[in-house]
C-alpha cells in the first residue's frame, strides 16, 4: 500500500464504514418488521402454535431437520412438509418412529401425546404459510 | 541470545524460571490452561464429527445412544466452545504484551477458567446423558425458553454463564487496556471481543414468531462469523505477524485497519444473503447479493496481508510452524469464507442450495479456514513461549508442520465431496420436471459421504499428529534467532 495512505486514513475509513453501514443495517431491519405482519403469518400465531414451537424447539428438530432451509441437512425440509405429507401422515410418521429399519436413518421416539402431536402440527402448518418468496423450488423441499 | 541462558534452556528443570525468560509479563502465563482446554475441546469436536459423518451412510450407526442431532450438537457447540476458549486464550497474551503492563487480574481469569470449563462440561454431558427435551425441563427452559435452536442448543442457565465469562473476561481486559499503552492490535481485539458479547445477548430473544426468531438468531451467528469474529481474527493475526516477521507495526496496523474496514462495509449488509427464503421481504435478495459478493474482498486481503508481511520480514523467527499457519490461516480463510461462501450467496443460485451440503461444504472450510486456524496460529506462537522456549526443536516443528499438511489437505478434501454431494442434491431434489425426494437423493450422494468419512479420518490423523508435536522433545534450534 502506498505511504500516502496512511494509517489514520484507514482507521476513518474503518469507523466511518462500520458506523455508516451498521446504521443502514438498523434501518433496514426496522423497515423489516414493518413489512413484516403481511408476510410473517402472524394472524394464525395461536397459542397452539406457539405450543408447537416448545415442543419443536425441547425435541431439538433442528439437529436433523431444515425449516425454511436452515437446520441440520440430516433429514428432510419440514418448512413445507405439512402441504408435502398432510397432518395425519405427520403424526402417523413421528408415532411410528424409530423405523428400526437396518442401516437407514433413524429419528427418536418422542413420546409426544396426541394434544401435542396436534401442537406440533399447528406449528408445521403456521409454518408453512409463511411468505418465503416461493421458496422451496418444489414440494420436496 | 547469550550462551548461559541458552544453556538454562536446555535443562530441564526450572521450568518457571523459562517462562520468565520467554514471556515479557508474567501473568501472560494464564492463557496456557485456556489453550489446552481449546485442543482438548477440538479434538472432541472431531470425534463427534466422525460419528455423524457415518451416521450419513450407516443411519442406525450408534442409534439410539447417540442420535444425530445429538452428535451433531455436540460437534457444533464444541467448536463454539474451543474457539472461545482460543480467543480467551489469545486475549490474555496478546491484551498484556500490547498494553505493556501486567494483566489486570490473573487470578479472576484462572477463576474465569474454571467456571467456563466446568459449564460447558456439564452442558456437554448433559447432551449425552439425557434426551434434550429432559434437560429443557431440568433447567427450566420454559421460565426463558431459548433452547432448541440452531448453535444456540445450550440451555438458558448456560446462556447465563456464557455472558458471565464473557463479562469477567471482558473487564478483565478492558481494565488492562485502559490503564496500559494502547495499540491498534489491541484495540481491535477489544472492539471484536465485546462486539462478540453483545451480538450473543440477541440469544435470549426468542419470539414465537418464526419469522422474528429467525431474523434475530443471525445477529448472533452471522454478525459473530461474518463481523465481529473477523475484527478478532484479524487482531490475532497481525499480533503474530508483527512477532514472526518483524515489519514495521504502523504496516501491519494499516494493513488490519483496511481489512476489517472492508469485512463491516461488506459483511454487516451481507446479513442479507440469510434473508432471501426466511419470510423477509424481497428486496433482501439485492442488499444480500450485492455486499455478500463483496465479503470475500477482505478474505482475500487477509491473504495478500499474511504473504506480504512474511515476505517482507526483517528477521528469520525459528518458530517456522507458527509461520506456516499463520499463511495457511490467510488462505484456507480465503477459500472457506471467501469463494466457498461467494459460491452460492448469489439469490438465484441460493434459490436452488438453501440448505443443502453445499452450506455444510463452505461452514467447515470456513469455520476450519479462518477460525481454527488462526487460534492454532496464536497458539503455535505462544505455547512454546509460555512453555518457556522461543520455538519448538526442530523435530516438535516437523511433526506440526505434517500435521498441517494433513489437517489442512484432509479439509480441502472434505469440503469437495460435500460439494459433490451438494450438487447432486441440487440436481436431483430441487431441478428437473420430476424431482426426488430427500432421502432418494440422499442415497445417490452416498459414494461421496463415504469420501467425506475417509477424509474425515484423515483429519483426525492430522490432529492426533498435531496433540503428539507438543510431546516431542529436542533441541531448541535458535541458531538463526
Amino acid at each position: 500500500m502506498s505511504a500516502s495512505f496512511t494509517k489514520s486514513t484507514a482507521r476513518n475509513i474503518f469507523y466511518g464504514g462500520a458506523v455508516f453501514f451498521f446504521l443502514l443495517f438498523l434501518a433496514l431491519t426496522f423497515d423489516t418488521t414493518q413489512a413484516l405482519p403481511k408476510r410473517d403469518n402472524r394472524v394464525n400465531l395461536t397459542e397452539q402454535v406457539a405450543r408447537g414451537k416448545n415442543i419443536w424447539e425441547t425435541r431439538n428438530c433442528i439437529g436433523c431437520h431444515t425449516l425454511l432451509g436452515e437446520g441440520a441437512y440430516f433429514a428432510p425440509e419440514l418448512g413445507n412438509v405439512y402441504q408435502r405429507r398432510g397432518p395425519e401422515f405427520i403424526k402417523a410418521w413421528i408415532k411410528g418412529q424409530p423405523t428400526g429399519a437396518p442401516g437407514r436413518r433413524q429419528m427418536p421416539q418422542f413420546h409426544l401425546t396426541d394434544g401435542e402431536l396436534d401442537d406440533l402440527v399447528a406449528f408445521l402448518k403456521y409454518s408453512s404459510e409463511i411468505n418465503t418468496n416461493n421458496w422451496p423450488p418444489n414440494i420436496e423441499g | 541470545m547469550s550462551t548461559s541462558t541458552t544453556a538454562v534452556l536446555d535443562t530441564p528443570r526450572g521450568v518457571e524460571e523459562h517462562a520468565a525468560t520467554r514471556l515479557k509479563y508474567r501473568s501472560q502465563a494464564v492463557a496456557k490452561p485456556y489453550f489446552i482446554a481449546a485442543i482438548g475441546l477440538f479434538f472432541g469436536q472431531i470425534v463427534f464429527g466422525l460419528i455423524m459423518g457415518l451416521q450419513y451412510v450407516i443411519g442406525d450407526f450408534l442409534f439410539p445412544e447417540i442420535p444425530f442431532n445429538v452428535a451433531r450438537m455436540v460437534h457444533t457447540n464444541l467448536l463454539i466452545v474451543w474457539l472461545l476458549f482460543g480467543f480467551m486464550g489469545a486475549g490474555y497474551y496478546l491484551i498484556p504484551e500490547e498494553s505493556e503492563r501486567e494483566l489486570h487480574s490473573p487470578k479472576l481469569a484462572i477463576i474465569t477458567f474454571w467456571v467456563f470449563l466446568v459449564a460447558g462440561a456439564l452442558t456437554i454431558v448433559g447432551y449425552l446423558s439425557v434426551p434434550y427435551a429432559t434437560l429443557a425441563k431440568l433447567t427450566h427452559n420454559e421460565i426463558l425458553p431459548t433452547m432448541g435452536r440452531e448453535f444456540l442448543e445450550q440451555p438458558t442457565i448456560t446462556k447465563v454463564g456464557i455472558v458471565l465469562v464473557a463479562l469477567s473476561f471482558l473487564y478483565n481486559l478492558s481494565m488492562t487496556v485502559l490503564s496500559g499503552r494502547k495499540t491498534s492490535v489491541s484495540l481491535v481485539m477489544m472492539l471484536g471481543l465485546w462486539g462478540l458479547a453483545i451480538f450473543f445477548l440477541f440469544s435470549f430473544y426468542n419470539p414465537t414468531n418464526l419469522v422474528l426468531d429467525k431474523y434475530f438468531w443471525w445477529y448472533v451467528v452471522h454478525l459473530w462469523v461474518e463481523g465481529v469474529w473477523e475484527l478478532i481474527m484479524g487482531a490475532m493475526l497481525a499480533f503474530v505477524l508483527i512477532k514472526v516477521t518483524g515489519v514495521d507495526r504502523e504496516v501491519v496496523e494499516k494493513w488490519l485497519y483496511v481489512i476489517i474496514a472492508m469485512t463491516l462495509i461488506s459483511g454487516i449488509i451481507g446479513t442479507g444473503h440469510h434473508y432471501y427464503w426466511i419470510g423477509t421481504p424481497g428486496y433482501w435478495q439485492w442488499w444480500g447479493s450485492i455486499f455478500s459478493a463483496i465479503e470475500p474482498i477482505p478474505f482475500f486481503m487477509m491473504t495478500l496481508f499474511s504473504f506480504n508481511m512474511v515476505n517482507r520480514r526483517r528477521r528469520e523467527h525459528p518458530n517456522k510452524a507458527a509461520v506456516l499457519w499463520a499463511l495457511g490461516t490467510g488462505v484456507m480463510a480465503f477459500l472457506g469464507a471467501g469463494v466457498w461462501g461467494f459460491l452460492h450467496t448469489l439469490a438465484p443460485v441460493n434459490y436452488l442450495t438453501h440448505g443443502t451440503q453445499l452450506t455444510a461444504a463452505h461452514g467447515h472450510m470456513a469455520f476450519y479456514g479462518a477460525y481454527a486456524m488462526v487460534v492454532i496460529t496464536m497458539i503455535s506462537y505462544t505455547m512454546p513461549k509460555l512453555r518457556g522456549r522461543e520455538a519448538n526443536s526442530r523435530g516438535a516443528q516437523k511433526l506440526e508442520m505434517v500435521s498441517f499438511w494433513l489437517m489442512t489437505l484432509a479439509m480441502v478434501a472434505i469440503t469437495l465431496f460435500l460439494t459433490a454431494a451438494g450438487y447432486v442434491q441440487v440436481s436431483l431434489q430441487r431441478m428437473g420436471t420430476t424431482p426426488m425426494p430427500f432421502m432418494v437423493a440422499q442415497d445417490h450422494a452416498a459414494t461421496y459421504y463415504w469420501l467425506r468419512e475417509a477424509s474425515g479420518v484423515v483429519f483426525f490423523i492430522g490432529l492426533a499428529l498435531y496433540i503428539i508435536s507438543f510431546f516431542v522433545k529436542g533441541k531448541t534450534d535458535e541458531a538463526a534467532h
